[in-house]
């Protein structure tokens, strides 16, 4: 009777630790999973600290300041004229959008106001610098997704706008062309043809994307239903431009909060997708691609004549104030919050940079989905790195 | 196209304005300390710092529910300036009729301390902005407000680190750009920029003098592009 | 069959192996120029290389010097034996596909009677040396890499056999040269000047032969194993130098070979209509003929590559189980009834 009872015993203790012992093979635990700061989808130094579970990731946790450059600093021992030169650099590939809103705000606190033909002239170069940054959007979202092709078209056709701005500003990738008051120079002589032509082919260009990727069953499988961000999460986070107007909500500053630029002077249309997956938000960028070359179209019809630089002193000092200015930038919101105490320089600048809210929702967006939707959702959250960290 | 002069003449959004005004002073009641309306921009609301969640949920209710920005001001005197003390900057204010004085104003809004929170919101139906104050007391800590708006999170890091406030109920107030072994706040005014006081900038002499004999010349030139690009095209 | 050359069994081996060797790094080379180089850099409207030789056709030979001079590099935790061995067990297996595959009526290595399995069962090898180099780089971009190569395994090879299974069928011999002469000698409703070529009768299975191969061969829209935008390369991302020559060598080389097997089982192979099966002419002929078969196989599988975004691990599985899988065993059905039937 003890022997059975005994043998029982030892039957009951080994079953238990064989089932522990499976138990802890079984649990093969989280894999972390660095993506960055070196890997070709955070194109610049970001890094991903994602927890894996197989290939589905448990958290996605951003890290940045890589590359942080401390612009807001710099700028409080900078003169306003010099603070354009860092402010070049947030947005690298849509470096003229960056500088309009810094001198807007300055301006806004001058109470001068640029002659109407540089205020054309400025939005059409701003939308210039947005075709060029959108259409490398275009080409890349291809390549983070496997497709070769579209980037190569992309460099091509994005060389020519660059040519177009470098011809009126001495600067393909940083202007530094706005000035207080107006614009350094005025538009070289047969500028607005050759604009002209450029713009019928970025048209050609987005049509060769629509054709690549966007009618691809294999894009369209990819990206549809991958990173859905419905519209009131998007707002809580602060997500603007194109990730914004993804996800239904139908706000450009361009058209709502207008600072003056001649945006107000066309005829466009803001373009939206109630999806908010990373479909919608590539699709939105393409249209918003085709749409300001019809905006850069109309006004090149209709360059005001006159003066480009207002009268302004020869030294510049801003009156005591304070002002926030933001622009519907390539990426979104961009916003500089100038706090003046009459001095040469800004007191205080905060830079709102549109991809720093709109990675900031990454934690949240990223919950449960596969690697390969990581590079996906980061392609079509698109970031640029200077423009995170500043 | 909007300068000073039209502002006035279109008094509509500035009834807007003003509505909106006097309706979110309504709702934020006793916990308003000041604002300030300048037209066809943000409204700047000064609250309580012990009401900064309240204030920004009352600000959510009444429709500015897209959250564009988070941080803060030191409006502390830089104790070195701003490197500005080259022999030509201090010729220039001894030039000027009115020397510059050292500004201790606070801004819009007004201000008591030296830390000052900023907060910026949108209401898309109205298409208007408001921007939140609050002064930050000695104890340097503040409610967070990432429960109502996911996207502070990260703001309040940023400001964690660059001015040294704390987030009361902020669970993850690790650095966000700065390594994690670095000590003090950069954004601080009386954080020294090193580069600096090694080295003199000289890129603070922005704008050369013009020699005399040549400045009546110079201006002569300019005058003449000017008229005669106002009258082509 | 008659045979070319009577030769003592040693000196034909010796001669077959030493082809064998000549003919993998040439066929990847005139692969990855022809395509790689001049093709897609026409397909994206761009320059490819034209500065070293003529039309830049030496650009190659300087490719694989610079791959030659670099250091070799073991990464500190790797298994190094296995680390080492796993170029060499993926281009084994290309070496081994090239054994059956025929260019005449003799000249093909081995006239096994059981080629068309032992191609299949050789070239899903290269997988356990991808599995091997994932591993043992211990690094997790690999290991995800090699993961995936193995999870695609199944996905990709059962509608790569079932396809095969239809031309079998059909073709009634397992031997590659025999596939051939049943293209050869066949009669399309009675009229037999061109053949049969498997094509017209196994157009599903030739298509899923196709998509499948693709897939063998890690090539977009299936490359989710390289991946080089999310796994940096996957599992050879490790490898540099001489081993990481392996593995490219072993990619082309299999494309090579995949594009023989299928132009010898859907396209009728070396055979030229209005010659004997055995005609001794076709051991001359044959080569240039598959050759050209080969090249116009392989432009699709690039042109494929080219274009297509990259699909996800899920995707495949669920195009493989769901679409690929039933139709080539329906594929298999069809073929039997009508075998029987006619």
């Amino acid at each position: 009777m003890t022997a059975t009872s005994d043998r029982e015993q030892m039957a009951y203790v080994s079953a238990q630790a064989a089932d522990a012992r499976v138990k802890v093979e079984l649990d093969t635990g989280d894999m972390t999973l660095n993506i960055g700061p070196q890997h070709p989808a955070t194109h610049g130094t970001l890094r991903i600290a994602c927890q894996l579970d197989g290939e589905q990731v448990v958290v996605a946790e951003p890290i940045m300041g890589y590359m942080h450059r401390g612009y807001e600093k710099l700028c409080e021992v900078r003169t306003y004229p010099q603070c354009t030169t860092l402010i070049n650099r947030i947005d690298w590939l849509g470096s003229f959008a960056n500088e309009v809103p810094f001198i807007l705000a300055a301006e806004r606190l001058m109470e001068i106001e640029a002659p109407p033909r540089a205020q054309w002239i400025r939005t059409i170069l701003f939308e210039l610098s947005r075709i060029a940054n959108l259409a490398l959007f275009l080409g890349d979202m291809g390549v983070q997704i496997g497709a070769l092709t579209p980037v190569f078209f992309a460099f091509r056709d994005r060389e020519r706008v660059l040519n177009q701005i470098e011809e009126v500003t001495g600067g393909r990738f940083h202007p530094n062309f706005d000035r207080i008051g107006g614009l350094k120079d005025d538009i070289p002589k047969g500028w607005i043809e050759e604009t002209r032509s450029v713009m019928v082919k970025m048209r050609t260009f987005c049509d060769e994307m629509e054709d690549l990727l966007v009618g691809n069953e294999i894009f369209q499988a990819r990206c549809r239903g991958v990173g859905v961000i419905p519209p009131e999460v998007a707002l809580g986070y602060g997500l603007s431009g194109a990730n914004l107007r993804a996800s239904g909500v139908d706000w450009d500053l361009r058209r709502d909060a207008n600072p003056g630029l001649a945006w107000d002077q066309v005829d466009w249309r803001v373009w939206t997708h109630p999806d908010g997956d990373s479909f919608a938000r590539y699709w939105v960028r393409l249209q918003e691609t085709r749409e300001a070359t019809h905006i850069v179209d109309q006004l090149l019809d209709g360059i005001p004549s006159g003066p480009i630089m207002a009268k302004v002193p020869r030294i510049i000092k801003v009156p005591a104030g304070e002002a926030y200015i933001s622009t519907e930038n390539p990426l979104g919101e961009m916003g500089y919050y100038i706090v003046s105490k009459g001095d040469l320089g800004p007191f205080r600048v905060k830079i709102r940079t549109p991809s720093f809210n709109n990675i900031s929702i990454v934690p949240w967006v990223m919950k449960g989905v596969y690697v390969p939707d990581v590079i996906t959702i980061l392609g079509s959250l698109y970031f640029i790195l200077g423009d995170i960290d500043r | 196209m909007t300068d000073e002069t039209t502002i006035e003449e279109t008094p509509p959004a500035d009834d807007q304005r003003e509505r909106l005004l006097s309706d979110l002073s309504d709702s934020l009641g006793e916990i308003l300390v000041e604002s300030h309306l300048r037209p066809h921009e943000n409204i700047w609301f000064r609250v309580k710092i012990e009401a900064w969640q309240d204030a920004a949920m009352a600000a959510k209710s009444a429709g500015f529910e897209y959250f564009g920005f988070l941080s803060a001001i030191d409006w502390h005197i830089a104790p070195e300036g701003r490197y500005e003390d080259t022999e030509f900057d201090t010729g220039l204010v001894e030039e000027d009729d009115e020397p510059v004085e050292i500004d201790s104003s606070t801004g819009y809004g007004g201000g008591d301390t030296r830390f000052q929170m900023l907060m910026q919101l949108y209401s898309l139906s109205e298409q208007a902005g408001v921007i939140l104050k609050a002064d930050v007391g000695d104890d340097m800590t503040v409610d967070t407000v990432r429960e109502i708006f996911p996207g502070a999170d990260w703001h309040e890091r940023e400001t964690h680190e660059m001015f040294g406030i704390s987030f009361r109920g902020h669970p993850t107030l690790q650095p966000l750009y700065l390594p994690t072994e670095f000590e003090g706040h950069p954004l601080r005014k009386d954080f020294p920029l090193l580069a600096r006081q090694v080295k003199p900038w000289p890129g603070v002499v922005d704008i050369e003098e013009i020699p005399e004999h040549l400045e009546a010349q110079l201006e002569a030139e300019v005058m003449a592009a000017f008229e005669s690009n106002e009258g082509g095209s | 069959m008659t045979t070319l050359l009577a030769l003592p069994y040693w000196q034909e081996t010796g001669i077959k192996l030493g082809l064998a060797l000549a003919v993998i790094p040439t066929t990847s080379l005139i692969l990855v120029y022809l395509f790689l180089f001049k093709m897609m850099a026409f397909m994206q409207s761009r320059l490819g290389p034209n500065d070293t030789g003529p039309y830049g056709t030496l650009q190659l030979i300087a490719e694989a010097i610079k791959f030659l001079q670099k250091e070799d590099i073991h990464p500190e935790q790797a298994d190094r034996r296995v680390f080492r061995m796993a170029p060499v067990v993926v281009l084994a297996s290309t070496f081994l596909l090239y054994v059956v595959l025929p260019a005449g009526p003799d000249a093909v290595v081995q006239n096994l009677d059981t080629g068309v399995f032992y191609a299949m069962a050789v070239s899903s090898l290269s997988v356990l040396g991808i599995l091997m180099a994932g591993w043992a780089s211990a690094n997790k971009y690999a290991l995800l890499g090699g993961l995936r190569a193995a999870g695609q395994l199944i996905a990709y090879e059962l509608p790569l056999i079932l396809a095969v299974m239809g031309v079998v069928i059909q073709a009634e011999t397992l031997n590659l040269q025999g596939i051939v002469e049943a293209q050869a000698t066949g009669e399309i409703f009675g009229f037999g000047a061109i053949g049969n070529p498997f094509i017209l009768t196994q157009f599903i299975a030739f298509l899923i032969f196709m998509i499948a191969a693709q897939a063998e061969l890690t090539q977009t829209p299936f490359d989710m194993p390289v991946a080089e935008t999310e796994l940096v390369g996957g599992f050879h991302i490790e490898y540099t130098g001489f081993r990481f020559l392996l593995f490219f060598m072993a990619e082309f080389g299999t494309a090579f070979a995949f594009a023989a097997l299928a132009s010898v089982m859907f396209l009728g192979g070396w055979w030229i209509p209005g010659f004997d099966v055995d005609d001794n002419i076709l051991n001359v002929l044959g080569p240039g003929v598959m050759l050209a078969k080969i090249l116009l196989v392989a432009f699709f599988i690039f042109w494929v590559r080219f274009t297509y975004p990259r699909l996800r691990e899920d995707q495949l599985q669920k195009f493989a189980w769901k679409v690929l899988i039933p139709l080539s065993l329906a594929n298999i059905v069809l073929t039997g009834i009508f075998k029987v039937v006619f």
